[in-house]
């Protein structure tokens, strides 16, 4: 090992931010890269590191990111840093974790009003979990409402660190920056590894890029990988050769060789991007590592809807919109269905339910077609009397009661964390929701942590927005999955009109059917504008009608006037009419809205 | 050929509650200045030899004084009115249409009169926000008729915040009684920027409901038609022979000229608009000789849905001849799966002349406009 490159590899830092969604991790990033030149102003736009506009929007990071920056510290040594992002949102957990261990330290930004949330807590564990150096942050200091002090008390007791020495910062005002920049130097480790043994680069991230196949955002853990070496990807044992190699400052830079310690990505002509496993390590071919990296798991969706086109003439746009997002998504997975009531679609599985929506809109977005969406569903396994078993991931595909032996379904270990004020209302919450009261922990004078084991399917439904509402917004969510519980599921069908629509069925609890089929009818009397005739809505189990609703008949929807000769308004009247036809789907004879088919979903809304 | 022109008074005396036309309190409005730029703008336009209808509308054109009021009869006389002229109605006010004000439409030219009842039972004509009371009703109708007036049509309303059916029976009632020759039913729609649709977003307006208001329709119709009036389209009903001119050319989506603050006018196949406020109006005449903010050249496709979604309002509906011959394409081949579907549900009927709402179409109007909308 040369000289040159031992001291090079003692000066990178490689760190993650670790926040809550809106603690100011994205403003945060920006004045990194401010601070460290790696943009000019001109060039700077507000939170560069989010690049697609759903990001942007929502202000959440969806698709990792990597860039690498040059520090100039007061010690007078210029300093590699590599800034890893992770995507903040408990859908992603596993995606997280490998960010993490792609560094050596980590930012933990915590909101100097609101103190330590659910699943930073959770993220935090994660970067305890892969020994990073941990750097307390104070930030939004100039909120009237700041209470550093109690947060910094709250990160002592919470978590156990130190935090005498946390920066107070504001990121929106520049507080603190240098301050930061200083404490990732002294305190981040710098990456151990030999840059002479055999590769072991680890992947945290990938995207597909049309003209060069997929791109792997890559650690360099051990060893050096060169422009033309034989790869191998350990999990998959796929080889390949490097075609490029590069780092992001962000602007792309090209690299001929990446070493332990740094952060890039590589292209080799690797036309799928399921051939690229997040976690995966990439080996040399011809001189490979004894054994990968420790923390690799293939992820499996959790969550599972079917999507349709309104106009069902777009099914082949919809396939089409569905592979090319995979192509950069390798947790989506899609296969064809048919429905009586929507037609040809197909079941789409998720990570969670934040990764359902952003797919959705997408799709409604960025591929203009109008989606059905049935409500999200959990995969039952379900023994059969015949002895066999069978994993259901459509509510409509399950099989008949007599014919069932047994079903389990998925169940989740949930962190909830809470202001004590509200231990009430959520315990209430997760009571209703089927759940099993496992402890609680009081983190400091007035937070808690409630632990619940609850159904999966019952996250999926409403959960999250029921527990917001109950809270006044104040207590956060971590869930992770546990295993296959039995439980007395029964399917509940919805028929209108008299005809079962197979897109509404679900899968309910049987202690809990009657009310929740009480619920849906009543929503979707709400939700199903008034049809010509008569609608009567019903909930059964089996052949049981447990609850019902009609709408009643539409009797006058006429413009009465002539407005002295203004067509347009006329006009504009009757285009918004048939533009909200087009966003219903005919079912029988009734026309329903999109909206009705995650009735589901809404049922607490008022 | 351009048959009708509508000219706008946007001044009132009153604002109602349910209004949402182009229009302001008439005190202190320079109502002589909009009256110079009303005679520009009409001048402008040219000659009308073959000018079938007037109807000068509101606002209230008969809240201007009469001096002012003899002055715009006047600029009409001028321009507009001549031998072909078979319809010129004026809209009016039952508290400020004044035996003078009467005498000076008669002497100008005026053969028809619009007078704005609405209602006769006294609380909802306040609660409405009118200032006229029942009396004035039958005194104005009385009035027009002595001043010799023998084409009056009076305007009703269904559907008012507690209006019951029984209040409405009498009020059609009562308007019978006036042997007017056409009578006007409008159902209450509630339109942004009024004070309706304020008190309706604060949950301060109750409103009788589509089944109630489904049944007044129905009741309505029915007692008109047995009094001898014919239902011609959604909400006008008429002795025979005296349907409205002027708004049959909307209808039948026929050219007009719209002059004055925020009219429209459909000129050679564009519909335009003039500014609306009251100063922007006159300032732009002045300078311009015109008041136009707007055009839209209708393309064919919308000329064809504008025909269907307003020929269809009238009862008999469009016919295929007509729109054969101004189309140059066949009714049946551009509508077919729309009628087939409409007269599956029963909203549409058709012989080889026609389409036209049947009895439940009439109800349900935009469903079977919005069905002939293309694409």
């Amino acid at each position: 090992m040369s000289e040159n490159t031992n001291n090079r590899q003692s000066r990178i830092r490689n760190f993650s931010i670790i926040a809550h969604i809106d603690h100011g991790k994205s403003t945060l990033a920006d004045r990194i890269l401010e601070e460290t030149s790696a943009l000019t102003k001109r060039e700077m736009k507000a939170q560069m590191l989010d690049a697609m506009d759903l990001e942007r929007e929502r202000g959440i990071t969806i698709k990792l990111n990597a860039v690498q920056l040059a520090y100039k510290a007061k010690d007078g040594e210029t300093y590699t840093f590599h800034l890893i992002d992770t995507p903040g949102h408990v859908d992603f957990t596993y995606e997280v974790s490998r960010s993490l261990a792609a560094c050596e330290g980590a930012l933990l930004i915590v909101d100097a009003a609101q103190g330590i949330e659910a699943q930073t807590l959770a993220n935090v564990y994660l970067a305890l979990e892969n020994d990073l150096e941990i750097i307390p942050v104070i930030n939004k200091i100039d909120l009237p409402n700041a209470e550093p002090e109690r947060v910094r008390q709250e990160i002592e007791d919470v978590i156990g660190l130190d935090a005498s020495d946390s920066v107070l910062a504001s990121a929106k005002a520049g507080i603190g920056i240098k301050d930061i920049l200083e404490q990732i130097v002294e305190k981040v480790p710098s990456p151990q590894g030999d840059p002479n043994a055999p590769l072991k680069a680890l992947i945290f991230d990938s995207m597909y890029d049309p003209y060069r196949g997929v791109v792997a955002y890559i650690r360099i853990v051990e060893g050096t990988v060169r422009v033309g070496d034989k790869i191998k990807m350990m999990a998959t044992d796929k080889t390949f050769e490097v075609i490029e190699l590069g780092v992001s400052t962000p602007k792309i830079v090209m690299r001929d060789e990446l070493s332990v310690g740094d952060v890039g990505f590589l292209t080799a002509s690797i036309k799928n991007v399921k051939d690229v496993h997040v976690g995966d390590t990439i080996t040399n071919a011809i001189k490979p590592a004894a054994e990968q990296l420790p923390g690799y798991r293939k992820m499996n969706p959790m969550v599972y809807c079917g999507l349709y086109p309104i106009d069902s003439s777009k099914y082949n746009d919809l396939r089409e919109a569905l592979e090319r997002l995979e192509l950069n998504d390798s947790a989506l997975q899609y296969e064809p269905e048919t429905s009586e009531a929507l037609g040809f679609g197909f079941r789409c599985g998720f990570l969670g339910l934040l990764h359902m929506e952003i797919i959705q809109e997408r799709i409604e977005r960025e591929f203009g077609i109008d989606l059905i969406t049935t409500a999200p569903s959990v995969i039952y396994q379900i023994e059969t009397v015949d002895g066999e078993s069978h994993r259901v991931d459509n509510p409509s595909k399950m099989p008949e009661k007599k014919e069932i032996e047994s079903i389990e379904e998925p169940f989740v270990k949930a962190t909830i964390m809470t202001p004590n004020d509200f231990v009430g209302p959520v315990m209430e919450l997760c009571q209703g929701k089927r759940g099993d009261f496992i402890d609680m922990v009081y983190l400091s004078e007035n937070r808690v942590n409630i632990i619940y084991h609850l159904p999966l399917s019952e996250i999926v439904y409403d959960f999250f927005d029921q527990l917001k509402s109950s809270t006044k917004g104040y207590a956060s969510l971590d869930y992770e999955f546990l295993g296959n519980r039995p439980s007395k599921l029964v399917k509940m069908d919805i028929l209108l009109n008299n005809e079962k629509i197979d897109a509404l069925s679900l899968i309910v609890h049987q202690d809990f059917a009657y009310e929740r089929g009480k619920a849906i009818v009543e929503k979707l009397k709400e939700l199903i504008p008034r049809q010509q005739f008569e609608v009567p809505i019903q909930a059964a189990i089996g052949q049981k009608i447990i609850a019902r609703s009609t709408i009643k008949a539409l009797r006058k929807n006429v413009l009465a006037k002539c407005y002295g000769g203004d067509i347009s308004r006329k006009r504009k009247l009757l285009e918004k009419q048939k533009e909200g036809k087009k966003r219903m789907k005919t079912v029988g004879r009734v026309e329903v809205p999109q909206e009705a088919f995650m009735a589901v979903l809404r049922i607490n809304e008022d | 050929m351009i048959k009708g022109a509508y000219i706008h008074i946007p001044f009132c005396e009153h604002i109602c509650y349910y209004c949402d036309f182009n229009k302001v309190f008439i005190k202190n409005q320079p109502v002589d200045d909009y009256l110079d730029a009303l005679e520009k703008e009409i001048a402008r336009s040219g000659s009308h030899p073959n000018l079938e209808t007037i109807y000068i509308g509101g606002g209230t054109p008969t809240a201007l004084d009469t001096q002012q009021f003899n002055r715009l009869l006047k600029i009409v006389k001028k321009y507009l009115l001549n031998e072909s002229i078979i319809e010129y109605t004026v809209e009016a006010n039952p508290e400020n249409v004044t035996p003078e004000k009467l005498h000076l439409m008669k002497e100008n030219g005026v053969t028809r009169l619009s007078i704005g009842v609405q209602t006769f039972q006294d609380e909802i004509l306040e609660n409405i926000g009118r200032i006229h009371h029942p009396d004035d009703a039958a005194k104005a109708v009385e009035e027009a008729k002595k001043a010799g007036f023998e084409n009056i049509s009076i305007d009703l309303m269904f559907g008012l915040p507690n209006q019951t059916e029984d209040m409405l029976i009498s009020s059609i009632q009562e308007a019978l009684k006036l042997q007017t020759e056409h009578i006007s039913i409008y159902s209450l729609q509630i339109e942004p920027k009024t004070i309706f649709f304020n008190r309706l977003k604060k949950g301060k307006l109750t409103l009788p409901g589509q089944e109630l208001e489904a049944q007044m329709f129905e009741t309505l119709i029915r007692t008109l038609e047995e009094k001898g009036f014919s239902h011609y389209e959604i909400s006008n009903f008429a002795k025979p022979g005296f349907e409205s001119r002027h708004n049959s050319i909307y209808w039948q989506n026929e050219p007009y000229y719209g002059f004055g603050a925020g009219s429209h006018g459909y000129i050679y196949g564009q519909r335009v608009v003039n500014s609306g406020p009251i100063n922007k109006y006159i300032q732009r005449v002045n300078k311009r000789g015109h008041a136009c903010t707007a055009t839209h050249q209708v393309s064919i496709t919308e000329a064809i849905e504008e025909e269907m979604f307003l020929g269809l309002r009238m009862k008999q509906g469009v016919n295929k001849q007509h729109f054969y011959e101004k189309f140059g394409r066949q009714l049946n081949s551009i509508y077919n799966g729309t009628i087939k579907d409409l007269k599956q549900k029963g909203l549409l009927e058709e012989d080889e002349d026609r389409v036209a709402l049947t009895h439940e179409g009439l109800f349900l109007g935009n469903d079977v406009f919005s069905s002939f909308l293309i694409g």
